[in-house]
């Protein structure tokens, strides 16, 4: 290599602002956040024993990660449904299958949350239609519940466990299909004995990314579960916004982080990263 | 030749999952067409008037112009830093590259509720320097939508790169082109469809932005996503419905389009 001195200038000139830019905006915030965690209202670790010990905290821990375990299960089975016929289906019914898949994931999570509320509320699609069929006299709770925030989180988070499951079916060898066939065995075992082992890369990335996101999701909770049933993110937004309590907010974050982080250790020490993409 | 085709069970459920996707994008319609102000099915007659209401209350514009200003800036901002920080990594590819892109790519693997605590603290802290850049303000909110979007941008530019062949970059050196005229001449010729989505990516999630917005606004820096946030909290106003069927067509028209065109490039 020539001019080895110049070259490593140079590349300290290109990548320094986007570095210098994220070390300032965000990396330096971000020990601001975990400085509150400690200092806040009284320094010390009192926010984070409060973590263990209030009850109203700990269900809050208790009921994110129930959805979050309940969502990652239905979407990656609705996402695994709908993949396989994007994958493998004929031409016009992978065409249709992206539109599903594309159409949804690129409109805003304000949309698609508002589109549920149209359908689930008490006045919404679904219940005037059972009225008036004469099946219920009153209005179901579809919304303002935990069933709301499953629903909406599930069709949100359906898109992204579409693409790491779509990659592992395209890496897939058809002839291995095939063989199963051909040696006589039926489309279902060969779907579970053949197809669903070999695409496990491509579920357990998508079981981890839907879980994550599920994890931290703020926005259709809130609006689906209308303060009923709060989940880590808004409750982190309450503390902060609605009853200062910015400490406690901190020390929320920093335990999300933390145990995202330990959960992308184990994913990444049980699947090669290129597996998932 | 024999190919491996979906059977009648996988169609069936694909059918009931693609249903169950596009549904909630279905039931704005109706809602859209009431002619009451609350939000209901429309009974008998419908009526334009909460598509009038989007042209005639000027909150919506305010926040429509203030969400596209946003949009440009902070969509800039993360392009051109995405753009150099991923010619440094491909020309000279320095040590620990990997650590550095793992970092740049941090804003989008955190939760994003962490980050928009991470950036209210920044802006709170900010807005004692300078109010003009601080919590609340606009520039406060391109930038911290600059820090969501810039891992995006880069993902997007690395990949371009990662397809462009380094012999016509190493013939460039050799004939002694000059690093800048390296980078404006071969390079970014070479990977500028790959720039230009980053920088409509960038927009595009600025524009839907609301985790972050909701904690570093409140009156003043209202934009189209906080504003749709508030009428869907409050009383939920059919206004939106017809906001959410417009945004809706053009999402459909824009990825029509495109599908379009790959189709043209792919089959000459």
């Amino acid at each position: 290599m020539r001019g080895t001195l110049s070259d490593r200038m140079g590349a300290a000139l290109l990548m320094a602002p986007l570095l210098l830019f994220l070390v300032l905006a965000y990396a330096w915030p971000f020990l601001g956040v975990v400085k509150w965690s400690f200092t806040l209202p009284r320094p010390g670790l009192g926010q984070y024993g409060a973590l263990v010990s209030d009850p109203l905290v700990q269900s809050v821990f208790v009921r994110t990660l129930r959805i979050a375990a309940i969502v990652t299960l239905v979407s990656v089975t609705a996402a695994y449904a709908i993949t396989v016929v994007w994958v493998r289906g004929s031409p016009v019914q992978r065409v249709l299958a992206e539109f599903c898949i594309l159409v949804p994931f690129w409109i805003s999570v304000l949309t698609r949350a508002f589109g549920w509320v149209a359908l689930l509320s008490n006045r919404g699609l679904i219940n005037t239609w059972l009225q008036s069929i004469g099946f219920i006299s009153e209005p179901l709770t579809l919304v303002r519940n935990e069933f709301g925030v499953v629903v909406g989180m599930t069709h949100f988070l359906i898109p992204f466990a579409v693409f790491p499951l779509a990659s592992a079916m395209r890496s897939l060898d058809e002839r291995v299909l095939l063989a199963a066939r051909g040696l006589g065995s039926s489309r279902m075992r060969t779907f579970w004995t053949v197809f669903v082992p070999m695409t496990r890369s491509g579920i357990i990335g998508a079981a981890m990314i839907v879980f994550v996101f599920s994890l931290g999701f703020f926005v259709t909770p809130a609006i689906l579960g209308g303060g009923r049933s709060v989940m880590i993110a808004e409750l982190i937004y309450l503390r902060i916004f609605q009853s200062p309590d910015w400490g406690l907010g901190a020390a929320i974050s920093v335990v999300l982080v933390v145990f995202v982080g330990a959960l992308m250790a184990l994913l990444f020490r049980s699947v090669k990263p290129k597996q998932l993409v | 030749m024999p190919t491996y085709r979906p059977g009648p069970v996988s169609l069936v459920l694909a059918l009931l999952v693609a249903l169950f996707l596009l549904l909630p994008l279905l039931a704005v319609v109706p809602v859209s067409l009431t002619p009451s102000r609350m939000l209901t099915m429309p009974s008998g007659e419908l009526s334009l008037r909460h598509y009038r209401s989007l042209i005639e209350d000027p909150r919506w514009l305010d926040s429509i112009l203030l969400s596209i200003r946003i949009g440009v800036v902070s969509s800039a901002l993360s392009t051109v830093l995405a753009l150099t920080f991923s010619l440094g990594v491909w020309m000279f590819q320095p040590r620990f590259t990997a650590a550095l892109v793992g970092f740049v790519l941090l804003p989008m693997v955190v939760p994003p509720v962490v980050s928009a605590v991470t950036l209210y603290f920044l802006l709170t802290s900010v807005s004692g320097i300078s109010t003009f850049f601080g919590y609340d303000t606009w520039l406060g909110v391109a930038m911290a939508h600059s820090v969501m979007t810039v891992p995006f941008a880069t993902v997007l530019i690395l990949v371009s790169l990662s397809q462009l062949d380094r012999r016509i970059d190493l013939a460039a050196r050799g004939l002694g082109a000059s690093v800048w005229e390296r980078a404006t001449r071969i390079i970014m010729p070479n990977i500028k469809f790959g720039i230009v989505t980053a920088a409509l990516l960038s927009f595009v999630l600025s524009w839907e932005e609301i985790g972050v917005t909701l904690f570093i606004t409140s009156v003043n820096a209202i934009t189209l996503p906080r504003l749709m946030w508030m009428g869907l909290r409050d009383n939920i106003d059919p206004a939106i419905a017809a906001l959410s069927v417009i945004l809706i067509i053009v999402t459909v028209l824009v990825l029509a389009v495109r599908s379009v065109i790959t189709r043209r490039q792919t089959a000459p």
